[in-house]
């Protein structure tokens, strides 16, 4: 069935006050690999999906290939775009003449000099939260930095709950190091991220009077989960007591920066575990590989429950495809993803593999139904229209200023990257009933507009430094926007998910881009004379403002917020 | 028809200072003692409506020389309206047939006509003619705001930071359709806001609402809509507007200016303080079939000026029968006339100057100017030269209609155009800028020869201060840094730059406001 069939009219309802909108027909497609049509509508739902945004150069190389090695080539990281090289200062010294980050010069990193100066720190934090954004706005072709967000909104720590920022970029690290790795192996590593270790207050976890925050947190949220209505508790209070006792002792060292064990904090006594972990026992060990030990015996455990792979395949399916899992989904997806995670011993790239290349996440029913969150909505917009920004290597302040006001964008709908609400992480990834729905509100709607709006007028300001588009950067890259219907069209195919109707691709064909006009060729005729002339400021006007309307209708109408 | 005697906007001089110790009076918030020594602000009830007539209107043909027939004929023959099919308006012109309606209004004295307007070194583009005429710029001049935007920021210098408001509680101009024009830009954002349906709230925003699918996509399709439509700050007062005017007099079918025009006057009646409305018709780009053979009083162009005269008729006698017609006036304007000389085609190709027609109760009928001089030997490429600069019906309209003081017009028009008799101003009540919302951004002395202290507030956190020309040239960036909270002073240093006016602006987060500043001589 091809879209435009499937996408047919609805009943024309009379205009109520909606109670809820009840939720369509969903699918029963699985994992099987997807054998259907591999064509530009293919690839940018996959490109917009697994990246942010889809660039049309992006969409042109990948369309070269097969859809199994498009997948395989997203999911192709290096060790070295893995671990990208750190932030580096941007920021005044401390006003205290003997702080160690003084000692730093502007242009190096900062990630190997410590200092408990509040305010640099503060800094820090801002340094490199621009940073992620500039590994963001540079991404690679590949999946990284959106599964390293999903890990992020996992794994959840708040920099601005941790004093120094060297373990917070430390934590991000983690999560892109291991992004594509194994998940049991990350697991163990967050365990003892001195991020996570201060977070979640392990450091003060001792035996005389356990905290059961990450303990907690490591069954309830970041591995087993709450069942299929993320509600029901599997694992029993005593489990969480249980593993808070098994992670007694350990702090960070504030020289090394690494988690540190000290035997004489740590319980020494066995640990029982309920009947959800089979009764388990670990036994007590004391000496300095206690905590190791433990740790390794306690992670086993927890691995070795059916659940965590399912709670795991859920939010990755909530991060990928759709929020809605029914009872369809579980069964069909969710369940055997689980057992492609179990059976690679909780390596993630098969799972995500099997994911993006089945028929439930190319079928039709589960395209455009995606709420883009801030960074998505933001980072997608820079990267397909071309908004240039400083060069790192050249003006590497010029460079993290921008980012900031990238940041800062995100920061006003409501998704300050590195400081996500709480624990739990953004609530559209978990929240019932709205889930992503909560991305869009009466606040950030507008803010979002705003947005699209100024960066295809003013542009944003910061440090002398200007970011904005005009829009003729993506008219050039399509193939023919000599033509106003098909520079509409294929607008609309790189910018929606949805199509328009002809007869409103008509309508703002003659009230947007042609100002009135009926005539085609106006606009051909403009296009033209400045592509053969590009430096006659007159015709640049006439094609800029133009392109402008066009494109910031088209990004305040609602199809734009979906991908 | 005589035309009346052109009455002089006279305010007793009494009655508001211009200046107080050097600075405007537009320096001081509405509330401000100072303001309040000098009585009540007047708010001024009237309403202009603009109808752009898109893709360039034959001027020719709709208004026809009767005294210079034989030339007019002899240029486009294979168009041309036979004499006796002229409605006399003079002894010397006439209208073209299909324009009944206007007939009338001019019969009853509601109508007037500037021959022939345009401006120097006209632009064939369609594109960049219509930029022009709707920022008021100069020929080879591109300017980044309309001349409605910047009459609506200098009224209401705040907006958008604190509105709406209780002393400005709707939208500032009103276009019905689906996009903002150039019209209503103003020096930062746009003024306007855009009304297809204003009972419904579908397509109060956006004109394209195509229907959602019945999938998931869907749903969220239809919840992001949900939001904007709640999420629009006007909605409410314009549909309680509407709501309000349950009965209007009878316009005609099929005819989409007539449809505009009535949602026009249901907003007006309906109680909405908005000044401006924008509507919008054409294409009247008529290059080929502009007239039947054998029978030229119709064709494509007489059915065009059908729609358009008996739109603004059906729109004059409603304001009538809702009791508005003394608050309001409309304008006409087309990007270009056409060429004197037809083509084969049976058509006119693009040319220059045009008339402009006026309707009201308040609008001094009569048509000013002359016939335009047409050759006995018509070449194709001649074109109607100008007699009236379309800035002078703009400005004429600011003055008094809009009653903008005499000594702020150059902020809007940027330059000075002689004042024409075209409205009966003596209705006119000296309007002072609503100063309501929050002021984030003084400018403490304009005009200034020299230098001016601008006074910007910050909440904290990234604040930027930034100076424009008209053309939306940055001039100069005092302010892009991180200041804490509070209140400071730049002092701008105009330099060598020429006389003129430019814009100052400041962002703070998601605040932006923009104010003018003239530099004189």
């Amino acid at each position: 069935m091809d879209r435009r069939e499937f996408f047919g009219t609805s009943k024309k309802k009379k205009e109520t006050t909606p109670v809820s909108f009840a939720s369509p027909s969903r699918t029963l497609s699985g994992v099987n690999p997807y054998t259907g049509p591999w064509t530009t509508n293919e690839v940018i739902h996959l490109l917009k999906r697994a990246m942010f945004g889809a660039v049309k150069a992006d969409v042109d190389f990948f369309k070269t290939m097969t859809m199994s090695q498009a997948v395989d080539y997203l999911l192709n990281v290096s060790a070295a775009q893995s671990q990208p090289p750190p932030p580096v200062k941007t920021y005044a010294n401390s006003t205290d003449p003997t702080d160690p980050d003084n000692a730093v010069l502007a242009g190096q990193t900062w990630v190997n000099t410590n200092t408990n100066d509040g305010a640099v720190n503060s800094n820090r934090t801002i340094n490199f939260k621009n940073w992620w954004y500039g590994q963001i706005l540079g991404q690679e072709r590949n999946i990284l930095e959106k599964l390293t967000l999903f890990w992020h909104n996992h794994f959840s720590t708040e920099c601005d709950s941790i004093p120094r920022a060297i373990w917070c970029y430390g934590n991000n690290a983690v999560l892109r190091k291991n992004a594509l790795g194994n998940f049991k192996q990350m697991t163990r590593e967050v365990a003892l991220d001195p991020g996570m270790l201060y977070y979640q207050n392990g450091y003060l976890n001792t035996k005389t009077a356990p905290d059961e925050n990450f303990g907690r947190e490591l069954q309830e949220l970041f591995t087993v989960g709450k069942g299929s209505d993320n509600a029901t508790q599997p694992f029993a209070e005593a489990d969480v007591k249980a593993a808070a006792r098994v992670l007694t002792g350990w702090q960070v060292n504030g020289t090394t920066n690494l988690a540190v064990f000290t035997p004489s904090r740590h319980d020494t006594a066995d640990k029982t575990f309920s009947a959800f972990y089979g009764n388990t026992v670990i036994t007590g060990r004391s000496g300095s590989t206690a905590g190791d030990l433990e740790i390794n015996d306690l992670l086993t455990m927890i691995f070795s429950v059916n659940d965590v792979s399912m709670h795991i395949c859920r939010k990755l399916y909530r991060w990928f495809v759709y929020y809605d899992i029914d009872a369809a989904t579980e069964a069909n997806v969710i369940t055997p993803l689980a057992q492609i995670f179990r059976a690679n011993n909780y390596d993630i790239k098969p799972v995500i593999s099997a994911l993006l290349k089945s028929e439930h996440f190319f079928d039709v029913a589960n395209q455009a139904c995606y709420i883009k969150g801030p960074v998505d909505l933001i980072a997608s917009l820079c990267r397909e229209f071309s908004v240039v920004f400083p060069s790192a290597a050249t003006d590497y302040v010029g460079a993290y200023n921008t980012w900031q006001i990238i940041w800062q964008l995100g920061f006003s709908m409501n998704q300050n990257i590195g400081d996500p609400p709480n624990v739990a992480g953004w609530s559209p990834y978990y929240q019932a009933p709205q889930f992503h729905e909560i991305w869009i509100n009466s606040d950030t709607l507008p803010k979002r507009n705003q947005f699209s709006d100024q960066m295809l007028t003013s542009g944003y300001v910061r440090g002398g430094k200007t970011i904005k588009t005009d829009g003729t950067a993506f008219a050039k890259s399509l193939p023919n926007p000599g033509d106003p219907n098909k520079l509409i069209s294929d607008s609309i195919i790189y910018l929606f998910r949805l199509p328009l109707t002809q007869a409103s691709m008509d309508q703002l064909k003659r009230d947007v881009l042609l100002t009135g006009q009926t005539n085609d060729s106006y606009w051909t005729n403009a296009w033209n004379a400045w592509t053969a002339n590009p430096n006659d400021t007159v015709n640049a006007n006439i094609v800029k403002t133009r392109l402008q309307s066009l494109y910031m209708y088209l990004m305040k109408l609602p199809e734009y917020q979906l991908s | 028809m005589k035309r009346r005697q052109f009455l002089r906007n006279t305010v007793p001089a009494t009655i508001l200072p211009a200046f107080v110790g050097g600075f405007s009076l537009r320096t001081f918030g509405a509330e401000s003692p100072l303001m309040q020594l000098f009585g009540e602000t007047p708010v001024s009830d009237h309403v202009l409506v603009i109808v752009q007539l898109s893709g360039g209107n034959d001027g020719l043909n709709a208004v026809i020389p009767i005294d210079n027939y034989s030339n007019y004929f002899n240029a486009r023959s294979n168009i041309a309206i036979p004499q006796n099919s002229i409605l006399p308006l003079t002894a010397q012109t006439g209208l073209n047939p299909a324009m009944t309606g206007m007939k009338s209004l001019f019969d009853d004295g509601k109508l007037g006509i500037v021959q022939a307007c345009g401006y120097p070194t006209p632009s064939f583009s369609h594109f960049r003619a219509t930029d022009i005429w709707m920022s008021a710029s100069d020929s080879n001049q591109v300017l980044t705001s309309g001349w409605q935007g910047r009459y609506l920021n200098y009224e209401y210098p705040n907006f958008p930071t604190g509105y709406p408001n209780s002393s400005a509680p709707d939208p500032l101009g009103i276009q019905i359709g689906s996009t903002t024009s150039l019209t209503f830009q103003g020096p930062s954002i746009s003024m306007g806001m855009s009304i297809s349906n204003p009972t419904s709230f579908y397509n109060l925003l956006n004109g394209v609402e195509d229907p959602a699918p019945n999938n998931n996509a869907g749903k969220e399709l239809k919840y992001v809509r949900l939001v904007a439509r709640q999420t629009s700050q006007y909605a409410d007062v314009v549909k309680a507007a509407a709501a309000r005017v349950t009965q209007q007099a009878v316009y005609p079918a099929n005819n989409t200016l007539a449809d505009q025009l009535k949602i026009v006057a249901r907003l007006v009646k309906g109680g909405l303080q908005t000044r401006v409305y924008m509507v919008s018709y054409g294409s009247f780009d008529t290059h080929s079939l502009q007239a039947n053979a054998g029978d030229t009083t119709n064709g494509n162009h007489a059915n065009l000026l059908k729609n358009v005269s008996n739109a603004i008729k059906a729109f004059q006698d409603d304001c009538k029968f809702l009791g508005i017609e003394d608050r309001v006036i409309g304008m006409t304007f087309s990007e270009f006339g056409r060429r004197i000389k037809s083509n084969s085609s049976q058509g006119t190709d693009h040319g220059a100057a045009a008339p402009m027609f006026l309707f009201g109760k308040n609008v001094l009928p009569g048509i000013m100017g002359s016939n335009p001089t047409i050759p006995t030997t018509v070449s194709v490429n001649d074109n109607i030269p100008m007699q009236y600069d379309f800035r002078s019906v703009y400005a004429t309209i600011l003055e008094n209609w809009l009653c903008v003081k005499n000594a702020d017009l150059q902020q809007i028009m940027l330059k000075n155009y002689q004042s024409l008799p075209l409205v009966n101003s003596v209705t006119c009540k000296i309007a002072n800028p609503n100063l309501s919302g929050t002021s984030y951004l003084e400018i403490w002395g304009t005009p200034f020869v020299q230098s001016t202290n601008i006074v910007y507030r910050t909440d904290g956190g990234h604040t930027l201060l930034q100076i424009f020309d008209t053309m939306g040239r940055l001039i100069k960036m005092p302010v892009d840094a991180d200041l804490a909270a509070g209140s400071y002073t730049y002092s701008f240093d105009s330099g060598v730059l020429p006389a003129g006016v430019y814009y100052a602006r400041l962002q703070n987060n998601s605040v932006q406001q923009v104010k003018a500043m003239i530099k004189i001589k």
